[in-house]
């Protein structure tokens, strides 16, 4: 036997009152490892969707909205054109591997909906975006058969479910009549609300001849990222977005959302700190004569120390793990939570709790925890062995 | 036989208040190796307070105290907890009336507790085996003290006061809780502990007929030594 294993036996006493402390430590660890693990993910998740968009920098014309969901806000008003020969200047400003032209078309359609909608087109270059967006996976069919200028369309996954189309349906723009060649599978991003047409194809029907909206660049691999848009800024009447841009205004949204989810982590941990010292305090108290009775019997104030020490550590232990656990188990529902409170989920896996994490937490609650009973622990070790036996009388 | 105790003038003030309480007026006396002695007097007399200090439980306020040659207690210096434990483990067993037994600890568990504190005498399974035995709990090793009788969780109490292999059992009032015929069973261990290994004992007492085992009987009354013989 060792103080260690006395200090447990000792927590076995108050079963109710052990087990309430450890359930208040397992949620506070709940917490704390979900959002670590959250912030990881995210982060973790939104460079691969930006890494799967297969180019580095949107070229658009000035003022030009180049989100979807913003296009919608608008009611499909704003876009603006850049002449199709802005490739060449592009080409001319530095290491460009592959450019892709895009010519985004939005209409609004009174019968879309119950208030009507907005009805999202673009026009893509079959002979480069399908594999500068290898991600792209259909649930039905395929691209465009035969390239330029058909009459040919793919759906995104909710735009296939809104219009009712399957491949190898026939699709109405206006009065004209298009081949539905394949349905992507959701993909979680704006290309599940749209309906891609070739590049050409959207052109001569939009009446937008010569023009596109945006242009995909991707850079060779080791190109001096900034530098190129240096170059580009130089260009007139363009705005260059670059996704590392966009991931930086992504992440300081979440992160300011962080910074108040923590401080919620903070109180959380604080009120878990007092629950830890409160229990050990009150266990203290409660067992006065039997302390005073280990101290006459040959124990030192620092062997109780520690013994009161251990028995924080055995609460937080096991509440930290207990709590780590459950948090990876149900990762899964956390995250469908989540997605609803965050302005933009990206597609993968927003919560990681990785080994090193959830080891770190586990300590991190312990130590905590070991902060919560230094008080306590210092009280029973001043209990003096006398006034213990004496108080019976 | 040689000195084991030697107090010289031992006082205990105690502080109530503002009032001090004489707990201790001076008391002086030797205790022998091996000896058996018992302390009687009326409730309050100084009883506990005498055998606290002697047991190293407690600072005197004034007075000495030698044991086993040592000087404990000298005239007003007071020894800090951790000295006054060091002093207990290498040479006192304490039983009290009450048996303050942990009840989430079985009866062997209990009585190795004293051993969890420290290193100069490690009880081994045979010693414990052989303790158990001597109080006939041998059978209880794996009982909750709340499953076992009163006259055997004394025993226990005895037991975990064995278990470091002191020099001194301290006993206050250990048949205070217990019935006539359960603390007769208490005097003839007690006196069967002292023949077998030669322990000191330093029993106090109401009961006339356990004051009796002693080789010497001190009577205290009003702090003060009445009576020795
Ligand atoms: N901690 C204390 N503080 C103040 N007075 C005490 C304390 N302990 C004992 N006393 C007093 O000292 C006297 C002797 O007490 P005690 O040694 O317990 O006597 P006994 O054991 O003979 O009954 C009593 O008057 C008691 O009230
Ligand atoms: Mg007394």
């Amino acid at each position: 036997m060792n103080i260690m294993q006395v200090a447990g036996k000792n927590l076995r006493r108050r079963k109710v009152r052990t087990a309430f402390t450890i359930i208040g430590i397992a949620l506070s660890s709940w917490v704390l490892v979900t959002l670590l693990g959250f912030n990881k993910g995210y982060e973790a998740s939104l460079n691969k969707d930006i890494d799967d968009m297969g180019f580095q920098i949107v070229l658009t014309a000035k003022g030009c909205p180049y989100e979807a969901a913003t296009l919608m806000l608008k009611g499909g008003t704003g876009l603006r054109y850049m002449e199709e020969d802005v490739v060449k200047s592009v080409y001319e400003a530095g290491e460009v591997d592959e450019v892709t032209p895009m010519l985004m078309h939005a209409e609004f359609d009174p019968n879309k909906g119950e208030n009507g909608g907005t009805t999202v087109y673009l026009g893509i270059d079959p002979a480069t975006y399908p594999h500068m967006k290898p991600y792209n996976q259909f649930a039905q069919g395929d691209w465009f058969k035969s390239g330029e200028k058909e009459k040919e369309v793919v759906l995104g996954y909710e735009a296939a479910e809104l219009e009712q189309r399957e491949a190898g349906d026939t699709f109405l723009i206006g009065e004209d009549e298009y081949l539905v060649t394949g349905v992507l599978k959701r993909s979680g991003t704006q290309d599940d609300g749209m309906i891609f047409l070739p590049l050409s194809t959207a052109q001569s029907v939009f009446d937008k001849s010569g023009k596109i909206t945006m242009l995909g660049i991707k850079l060779d691999k080791d190109a001096d990222i900034p530098a190129f848009e240096e170059e580009l800024y130089k260009l007139p009447d363009v705005q260059v977005v670059s996704m590392a841009q966009v991931k930086n205004t992504i992440m300081s949204l979440v992160t300011s959302a962080k910074v108040i989810v923590m401080s919620i982590v903070v109180i959380a941990f604080a009120i878990a700190m007092f629950g830890v010292l409160n229990t050990v305090l009150m266990s203290v108290f409660e067992r006065y004569q039997e302390i005073g009775i280990l101290k006459s019997m040959g124990a030192m104030p620092f062997d109780i120390f520690k013994m009161v020490l251990f028995e924080t550590t055995i609460l937080c232990g096991i509440g930290g793990i207990i709590g780590v656990s459950f948090a990876i188990l149900i990762s899964g529902a956390s995250e469908f939570a989540i997605r609803y409170f965050i302005p933009f989920a990206p597609t993968g896996g927003l919560i990681q709790i990785s080994t090193n994490l959830a080891v770190i937490s586990v300590a991190a609650i312990i130590a905590i925890g070991l902060l919560g009973g230094i008080y306590p622990a210092l009280r029973a070790a001043a209990i003096r062995p006398l006034s213990a036996i004496r108080s019976e009388e | 036989m040689s000195t084991l105790i030697e107090a010289d003038n031992l006082e205990k003030i105690y502080r109530r208040g503002n009032e001090d309480v004489n707990a201790l007026n001076g008391i002086s006396f030797r205790i022998e190796k091996g000896e058996i002695v018992t302390i009687v007097g009326p409730s309050g007399s100084g009883k506990t307070t005498l055998v606290n200090i002697l047991g190293c439980l407690d600072n005197p306020t004034r007075g000495k105290l030698t044991l086993d040659g040592e000087a404990i207690f000298k005239d007003g210096l007071e020894l800090t907890e951790s000295e006054l434990t060091e002093i207990r483990r290498k040479y006192f067993g304490y039983i009290f009336q009450k048996f303050f037994l942990i009840p989430t600890l079985t009866v062997r568990e209990n009585i190795l507790l004293p051993s969890v504190f420290q290193k100069r005498f490690k009880a081994n399974d045979k010693y414990l085996q052989d303790v158990l035995e001597l109080l006939g709990i041998e059978k209880r090793g794996d009982f909750l003290p709340k499953e076992i009788s009163g006259g055997e969780l004394q025993r226990v109490a005895i037991a975990r006061a064995l278990i470091n292999n002191p020099k001194i059992l301290i006993a206050d009032e250990p048949t205070g809780n217990l019935d006539s015929k359960r603390s007769e069973e208490i005097k003839e261990l007690l006196l069967e502990l002292n023949k077998i290994n030669g322990l000191s004992i330093i029993l106090v007492t109401h009961n006339p007929e356990l004051a009796k085992i002693g080789s010497k009987t001190l009577t205290i009354l009003d702090g003060k030594l009445s009576r020795q013989g």
